[in-house]
């Protein structure tokens, strides 16, 4: 099932990636200041959902791949890897979720 | 008649490369130049081979850095500044000089569940497998694997993760799984999920490139992950 997340998750972050840079992209031709980021994001549905599923994909998807790079290459396997992984995702989803209701309300 | 200059690993783990000098053949193998040091020049030389003709799988050996089939490796394909090094295959403990313990590499052929097991007696008839079908033809893709070992020598996989189960057994596990008269669907891909399964593969495809046979065991494993994927998500696992 971890591989079947992680290639899932995968996905997700392929195309949010693209949305995320296409649209900075876009966004800052004419310059662009904090006040105008957050008129654009503040009160939006449509971009809290998109970067709510960025963060989560991303929760989902870095700490499934850590985990191959920490047994293969620290030769560390066991609960204590998959427990300190778990952690390291709650706080990637706690950040990352408190950054996008930031600039949401 | 031109000499070689040829370093052959002495010892076990801990053991050092030993230079001989040994006379250049036309179509002259790498086996042919360990026979000659082993039979004309040290004769305490550990070595293992067969048939000689590419169907034992016994004679594979790290040649110049690289796993090869040495039987069927000719020197004027790997000689670099009229020199070879031979050493024994890497990821497979060694008893002495070139000679590698097997054990571990096809005990893990078992754990994959690479033994058949079909669903008729002998009183019944053949069961008829249309050889055109995408199943056998998959089958015919992994199946003349000889046991040789290079590709488990060449996955870096295995050299991270030694619970890895390797190429090999992966591809035995692959040819089963598209065995339509095979009964062990379930218990196989439940055998070759997870850390230490096909998940594991990170798609390098050295096995592939170093077969001797022209298999790609990386397409197995690749097809193993959809076969587990596809059970996972239909809750037979």
């Amino acid at each position: 099932m971890l591989w079947i997340a992680q290639r899932a998750s995968a996905a997700v972050l392929a195309l949010c990636v693209l949305v995320h840079l296409a649209t900075i992209i876009y966004a800052v031709q004419g310059g662009l200041t904090a006040a105008e980021i957050l008129g654009r994001t503040r009160g939006s549905v449509a971009w809290f959902a998109f970067y709510a599923l960025f963060v989560l994909a991303v929760t989902i998807h870095a700490p499934i791949g850590l985990r191959a790079v920490l047994g293969e290459w620290l030769g560390w396997r066991g609960p204590s890897r998959d427990l300190s992984l778990l952690f390291f995702a709650a706080v990637l989803a706690w950040t990352g979720l408190r950054a996008v209701a930031g600039v949401f309300s | 008649m031109n000499a070689l200059k040829v370093s052959v690993w002495r010892g076990g783990a801990d053991g050092v490369f030993e230079e001989f000098e040994v006379p250049r053949h036309p179509s002259q193998t790498v086996l042919d130049l360990v026979t000659h040091i082993q039979r004309v020049l040290d004769p305490t030389l550990a070595y293992r081979y067969a048939c000689r003709v590419g169907m034992c799988g016994s004679c594979a050996m790290t040649v110049n850095g690289v796993p090869r089939w040495t039987c069927r490796t000719h020197v004027d394909k790997v000689i670099r500044d009229d020199r070879v090094e031979i050493s024994p295959l890497k990821n497979l403990p060694v008893i002495r000089d070139l000679v590698t313990d097997m054990r571990e590499f096809f005990d893990k052929w078992a754990r994959a569940k690479g033994h058949f097991r079909g669903g008729r007696t002998k009183n019944e008839d053949l069961a008829p497998v249309p050889p055109d079908s995408e199943d056998r033809k998959r089958v015919d893709a992994g199946i003349e694997c000889i046991g040789c070992g290079v590709c488990y020598a060449a996955c870096d996989v295995v050299s991270w993760n030694p619970d890895y189960l390797g190429p090999a057994a992966l591809n035995r596990a692959w040819t089963l799984v598209k065995d339509e008269r095979d009964k062990n669907f379930l218990e196989r891909l439940r055998a070759v999920a997870g850390d230490a399964g096909c998940h594991s593969c990170h798609t390098h495809m050295s096995c592939t490139e170093r077969c001797p046979k022209h298999i790609s065991p990386t397409a197995g494993i690749a097809g193993l992950k959809r076969a587990v994927a596809r059970a996972a998500l239909q809750g037979e696992l």
